[in-house]
């Protein structure tokens, strides 16, 4: 991927297969994809907490990894999308010795700021949950150099309950702030497409529609890494076969949200009477209606049912307990899933923009060899971070699992009771 | 280095089960002790009201500065985009009309808004965290104890300090031998 990133900062954006029509292709698309990614591990780790969804203590510390190492992967191509990323600084508003401030009513200035405030705080929320885990790796770690470096990130963590108190309010805090974040960056992102005016891109269903495509994907991507590294390590008492069970109800659920955008966009083209709106949608994706000069169907028809096939027709095996529970029928419907919305967002960007408007504007989009080093790159990037993660970090939330077995917590009004039949003199008094 | 001397810093008591502690917790709370504290190895919930502590206040925080992370971006915004006043020199703005919207369009700002409010929401109750619970410390006494590395598996400690106005070796000692602890020492740290 470096070498792919060199050639392409030398050469510039033409060495991509973005043309005059298709601007955005494979950079956008993998932006997209990988950031989609990210929002599950959000709201795994949010969500699920404020809805008091036990079950989610077992896989939330892997999310939220997966989460901030898919946003890294994914700010990768905003900013070299850009084409001359060291003018990139412009993008914030830096007082300049030329007067000049970005505008901030474009959509792409709110994607500046929800991406790197979502990488900002989900780096946070993953730290802040990882302190007493690494407290006590500390303690347990037999290795001196371990000891302090383990201990160093561990700030000095001592379990004390007066720390618990403060600690479990400003988690509570943090999983508040997320879960609108989490909501809003994904909107932010499907505004860079729905403020503009191309056909296929300019509808209101936009927001919602992103947002359950990314909690798609990215449950998908947190149910493959999952079941390989549950059959790896062994994590078969931690996540149970009834996790499993609740994510595929979930991603079933969500998958029928993203079926029920995919058939909307094609009433509202069709009740438009726009023609360039049905144009894209009938003829660009689903390759009907008007054939081509050479009688060819639409050329990227078969993206479109890729898509379909993959996001709404495999995760409707996820009705039958069986395939709900059989470990090698999620993992290939979860990968099927990933490459599904993958070819979504292809969909979105280039089958809209390669035949918009005016017929004598019209191209067509290629890949080349370094936008599929650079997508394969960001690969690389991600399992790397990621098997470092499990190597050295807690890949299970060690502390809130404890905290989620039985008789974990004291019975207070049973030792009330006790107590106060063999020394009723010691009354209560206020400790402050 | 050679002339170190020790002097007691802070007994502590160890316990096995989450009962246990929450019992020996009420007991130290109700004999009015202030600086003690109880080590677990997860939140345990119940322990406030065992140990006598007040709500946290952590949220004041996080509200205080997520407004001014709101304010911060509809200044930001307005003055970049919508007026043409230079303050402390930085340079000025200039209004910009983009889509036929005027300068200092509100709806197109409600993202930059949220997003920055959010940012200073999270980073403050982060470092606000650290301030109130006084981390990172790494130097704690309390690290003196070899049996403490337990505090983070499956043991639970309750720890009272030296600097409390009712610590005394003897009183205090008895105390926490009345709640039936596995074990029972006294810290010591080094003086210079």
């Amino acid at each position: 991927m470096g070498a792919a990133l060199a050639y392409l900062f030398i050469q510039g954006i033409g060495v991509w297969g973005n043309n005059a029509p298709v601007y955005w292709a494979w950079d956008i698309t993998n932006f997209v994809w990988w950031i989609g990614i990210g929002h599950a591990g959000t709201l795994i780790s949010a969500i699920l907490f404020l809805f008091r969804q036990k079950w989610r203590t077992s896989i939330n510390r892997f999310a939220e990894a997966m989460t901030v190492f898919a946003v890294l992967c994914a700010g990768l191509f905003p900013a070299i999308h850009t084409g001359r990323p060291w003018f990139d600084y412009y993008l914030f508003p830096i007082p300049n010795q030329m007067d000049m401030w970005p505008n901030f009513k474009s959509p792409l200035m709110w994607d500046v700021f929800a991406v790197s405030t979502y990488l900002t705080i989900s780096v946070i929320f993953w730290y802040v949950g990882l302190i007493p885990d690494l407290a006590t790796l500390r303690d347990r770690s037999k290795n001196l150099t371990r000891k302090r470096v383990y201990g160093f990130f561990a700030l000095g963590w001592r379990g004390a309950h007066r720390h618990w108190q403060h600690y479990e309010r400003a988690y509570l805090i943090f999983a508040g702030i997320s879960t609108p974040l989490v909501l809003s960056v994904h909107s932010v992102v499907s505004f860079d497409f729905a403020t503009s005016i191309v056909p296929g891109w300019h509808t209101t269903i936009f927001p919602p529609y992103f947002v359950a495509g990314a909690v798609f994907s990215g449950f998908a991507l947190v149910m493959t890494l999952m079941l390989i590294c549950r059959s790896i390590f062994k994590l078969h008492n931690i996540v149970t076969i009834k996790h499993l069970d609740l994510m595929n109800k979930f991603m079933l659920g969500v998958s029928l949200l993203v079926g029920y955008a995919y058939a909307m966009e094609f009433f509202i083209a069709w009740y438009s009477a726009n023609p360039y709106e049905q144009w894209v949608f009938f003829h660009n994706r689903l390759g009907w209606g008007q054939l081509d000069s050479k009688g060819n169907w639409g050329p990227l028809w078969w993206a479109y049912y890729a898509m379909v096939f993959c996001n709404v027709i495999v995760p409707q095996i996820f009705w039958f307990k069986r395939a709900r529970t059989s470990v090698p029928i999620m993992l290939i419907a979860s990968i099927l899933i990933n490459i599904g919305m993958w070819f979504e967002r292809f969909v979105i960007i280039v089958t809209s923009t390669y035949q918009d408007f005016l017929p004598s504007s019209w191209g067509m989009f290629h890949p080349t060899l370094i936008d599929i080093l650079t997508y394969l790159g960001t690969f690389g990037l991600f399992f790397t971070l990621f098997l470092l993660f499990v190597r050295w970090l807690p890949m299970i939330a060690i502390a809130e699992v404890k905290g989620n077995l039985p008789g974990a917590h004291p019975d207070l009004h049973a030792l009330q009771a006790h107590d106060e039949e063999p020394d009723a003199a010691a009354a209560p008094v206020p400790a402050e | 280095m050679a002339n170190e001397t020790k002097k007691p810093a802070l007994y502590l008591a160890e316990y096995g089960t989450p009962n246990a502690i929450a019992r020996a917790a009420m007991r130290v709370r109700d004999a009015g002790y202030q600086k003690w504290d109880c080590h677990t190895p997860y939140a345990m919930h119940g322990m406030d009201e065992a140990m006598g502590l007040k709500p946290t206040r952590i949220g004041y925080i996080s509200f205080i500065f997520g407004m001014i992370g709101l304010a911060t971006a509809v200044f930001m915004m307005n003055y970049t985009n919508a007026f043409s006043f230079n303050l402390l020199n930085i340079g000025a703005g200039y209004p910009l009309v983009v889509g036929g919207k005027p300068p200092g369009a509100f709806p197109s700002m409600v993202p930059i808004i949220f997003e920055l409010g959010i940012l200073l929401c999270g980073l403050s109750t982060f470092f606000g965290l650290l301030a109130i619970i006084k981390l990172p410390r790494h130097n704690h006494p309390i690290f003196e104890s070899e049996r403490f590395e337990a505090a983070s598996d499956d043991r639970f400690f309750i720890s009272i300090e030296v600097g409390d106005q009712k610590f005394n070796l003897d009183g205090t000692k008895a105390l926490l031998e009345a709640t039936d602890p596995i074990s029972l020492e006294l810290i010591e740290e080094e003086v210079r």
